[in-house]
């Protein structure tokens, strides 16, 4: 994957391209809004990383110029202003996603890589497929081994959203974000007793686990489980 | 001069000055004008007497001949205010009259024309000489009849009014001055006071308070919302102080462990996998003061009011429906139950996103703090309508906070000794109390016997 990163702070930004680039991914940076706005018009990029607060150009108004030029490219927006009405600011002005600084770089890792996925057939497709595990998204249904499990509302949308991220790690935060709706972290594991109640329900009884748990990043819904390589390169990006 | 220049910079000196010399114009205007028309009126008053005089006279001599009018001016001559008679033949002789020595060229004036002379009276003192408007008449004969009326009360009259209108400007910009002099003293020695106070208010005590004399007056008014800006700026001061002082020791501490933990760890030295385990703890250590310091910059952008663009119209009761859902399963693997009872629906204005944390923030601390002893975890979300409010609530069947220690377990970082040994920022109850003020509405903490009793009374639209 090609990522553009503009960021000012060049310790962190290179910090970043690194960790990046040993992901796999091709990370190139840009050090303030008019060198980043440039690159981006460039193209090419499957998924940009913009700060928010940049020199010479606010990093919002990068986003809005690609956006006017109908550029659809995913952006993550960065910034140390985390309240709501920053958050909405942020994605108003053609931001995908929004992340508040410091964040964990496992976080970061996440979200670029389902954002990247945004735009992939995956949501237009009406069925996932996870091994044997199948999710319906016309008729509500999910069948194991052609077996119907019966899921609660709220559940049906996890397996959806984990489903769609299939075979990537996806965080606490983006599950309680795009499942539940709510950008805060509640102090009680919550999260993970949902998680667990949703294995329970389609991984109990199987051979084969499909939702797997990430050491220090999240989750991951896969055929394979994960693969020890990524694994240990995700603990080693998250601890 | 000082204070005199002060006193004739005021806004009360301005406008005295304007007021005084508006109504002085007026007030010589309007007696010039009542002057004017008094005296023309008297004028032709005058006038009218003397022809009619003349009138009555003639037809005397002309039925009479000269005896009759000659003993007809006798006689009202001798009458208390008399007016003046004269008449004097051809060669301007006197015949009869009451005024002496008339000037000759007098008697020379055309018939009719009335002119005014200064005369001495053949009675009165012979100094003294008056005022009078006189007219001639030529009878048949060459005589001729001289009447005058005395205009020395009209003049008196003019002075009078004069006079009158002189000392009415007078004790006016008198009046002004004085009235000037107090009211703007009084006005200056108010704004003087204000001054004051913000002087000290400056120098950093901010107790102080604006006088507000109870007269209901501009000054008042001013004075009142003025220390109402005030309160909330001490309030404000106090916060802040609290929080850095919070701050200080808070977030020194963990910060503190943080460091005396790596310093251990590389002064030991040690396999990898020791450093792995303190990096890892050095992290989470990391991880618990940015959510210390997200919460205060959340807690002090609601303080400053700054998040009610993001307010819409909400169901809380669809909220809390929501929270339950969220939460049901937490508790339920923790042995308890958590159970909503809510009247449906709980129209009002806020924002989704917060009032949602303020929720978990008190679930969250149920489940922390709220296990009964020997019992199981036990937590009832109750949403209600009281008095025009929307009333949600959550209580748990823990120990509760006592009395005494509420106002303590409100505070920031406010955590009772009880909690002190277990992890958690000691912002959640603050953050819940700001989410709530941001609303209109207020937190507070009860008894739910046994248990904690924490609610959110939030205006309902």
């Amino acid at each position: 994957m090609r990522i553009l990163v503009i960021e000012d702070d060049r310790e962190a930004a290179a910090y970043l391209v690194k960790a990046l680039d040993e992901m796999g991914h091709v990370a190139e940076h840009a050090a303030d809004g008019d060198a980043g706005a440039f690159m981006a018009e460039e193209g090419g990029y499957d998924v940009l990383i913009v700060d928010r607060m940049l020199p010479k150009r606010d990093g919002l108004s990068v986003i809005e110029d690609m956006r006017k030029r109908g550029d659809h490219t995913p952006v993550l927006v960065l910034s140390a202003l985390g309240q709501v009405d920053d958050r909405v600011r942020g994605l108003r002005a053609g931001g995908d996603d929004y992340l508040t600084k410091p964040y964990a770089f496992t976080e970061l890792l996440a979200r670029v890589e389902a954002l990247a996925r945004r735009n992939r057939p995956a949501d237009i497709e009406t069925t996932y497929r996870v091994g044997d595990l199948v999710l319906d998204r016309l008729s509500h249904t999910v069948t194991r081994a052609d077996a119907e499990i019966p899921l609660q509302p709220r559940e049906f949308r996890l397996l959806e959203y984990l489903m769609r991220n299939a075979g990537q790690v996806v965080t606490r935060t983006m599950l309680l974000e795009n499942v539940w709706d709510y950008h805060f972290d509640p102090q009680t594991n919550v999260i993970d007793v949902h998680v667990s109640r949703l294995r329970g329900k389609i991984d109990k009884g199987f051979e084969k686990p499909l939702l797997h748990t990430v050491r220090g990043a999240g989750y991951m819904i896969r055929e394979a489980g994960p693969d020890r390589g990524g694994e240990a390169a995700w603990a080693r990006s998250g601890g | 001069m000082g204070a005199l220049g002060r006193l004739i910079r005021t806004t009360a000196f301005k406008l005295s000055l304007v007021y005084l010399v508006v109504f002085s114009g007026l007030t010589l205007f309007l007696t010039a004008y009542i002057a004017n028309n008094t005296a023309d009126l008297l004028d032709s008053q005058i006038n009218d007497t003397i022809q009619s005089e003349i009138n009555s006279l003639s037809d005397q001599y002309e039925r009479g001949g000269l005896r009759q009018l000659v003993s007809a001016v006798d006689l009202r001559s001798r009458r208390p205010g008399a007016s003046l008679y004269l008449v004097a033949d051809s060669s301007g002789r006197t015949v009869v009259g009451n005024v002496a020595d008339p000037p000759l060229s007098l008697l020379g004036l055309s018939d009719g024309a009335a002119t005014t002379v200064s005369y001495q009276r053949l009675d009165g003192e012979t100094s003294r000489r008056y005022d009078a408007v006189v007219r001639v008449f030529a009878l048949p004969g060459g005589f001729k009849l001289l009447v005058g009326r005395d205009i020395g009360e009209i003049s008196q009259l003019r002075s009078l009014i004069f006079d009158a209108s002189r000392y009415a400007i007078i004790v006016m910009v008198l009046t002004g001055f004085v009235s000037w002099f107090f009211v703007g003293r009084s006005v200056l020695k108010r704004v003087e006071n204000m001054a004051e106070t913000s002087r000290r208010l400056m120098s950093g005590d901010l107790t102080h308070r604006l006088t507000v004399k109870g007269s209901h007056d501009e000054f008042d008014n001013l004075a009142l919302s003025l220390n109402e800006m005030l309160d909330r700026i001490e309030a404000l001061m106090t916060g802040l102080r609290e929080v850095s002082d919070n701050i200080a020791h808070d977030l020194k501490t963990p910060l503190n462990r943080l460091r005396g933990r790596l310093e251990e760890t590389l002064r030991r030295g040690g396999p990898v996998e020791d450093y792995r385990e303190a990096i890892t703890s050095a992290m989470e250590e990391a991880d618990n003061l940015i959510h210390i310091f997200d919460a205060l910059l959340k807690i002090a952008r609601m303080e400053a009011g700054s998040s009610g663009d993001s307010f819409e119209a909400l169901d809380a009761a669809g909220i809390l429906d929501e929270i339950v859902e969220l939460y049901e399963p937490v508790v339920e693997d923790a042995g308890g139950r958590l159970t909503l009872e809510t009247a449906r629906p709980l129209p009002l204005k806020g924002n989704r996103t917060l009032l949602s944390q303020a929720l978990s923030n008190l679930i969250d601390n149920a489940i922390k703090y709220g296990q009964p002893e020997g019992g199981g975890l036990s937590i009832a979300l109750t949403g209600t309508v009281e008095d025009g409010e929307v009333c949600l609530s959550v209580a748990d069947a823990g120990p509760g906070i006592p009395e005494a220690d509420r106002q303590k377990a409100l505070s920031r970082f406010g955590r009772l000794d009880a909690a002190r040994s277990r992890q958690g920022s000691g912002l959640g109850l603050s953050l819940v109390a700001a989410v709530a003020r941001l609303h209109g509405g207020r937190f507070m903490l009860g008894d739910a016997g046994p248990g904690l009793r924490a609610s959110l009374h939030l205006p309902r639209v």
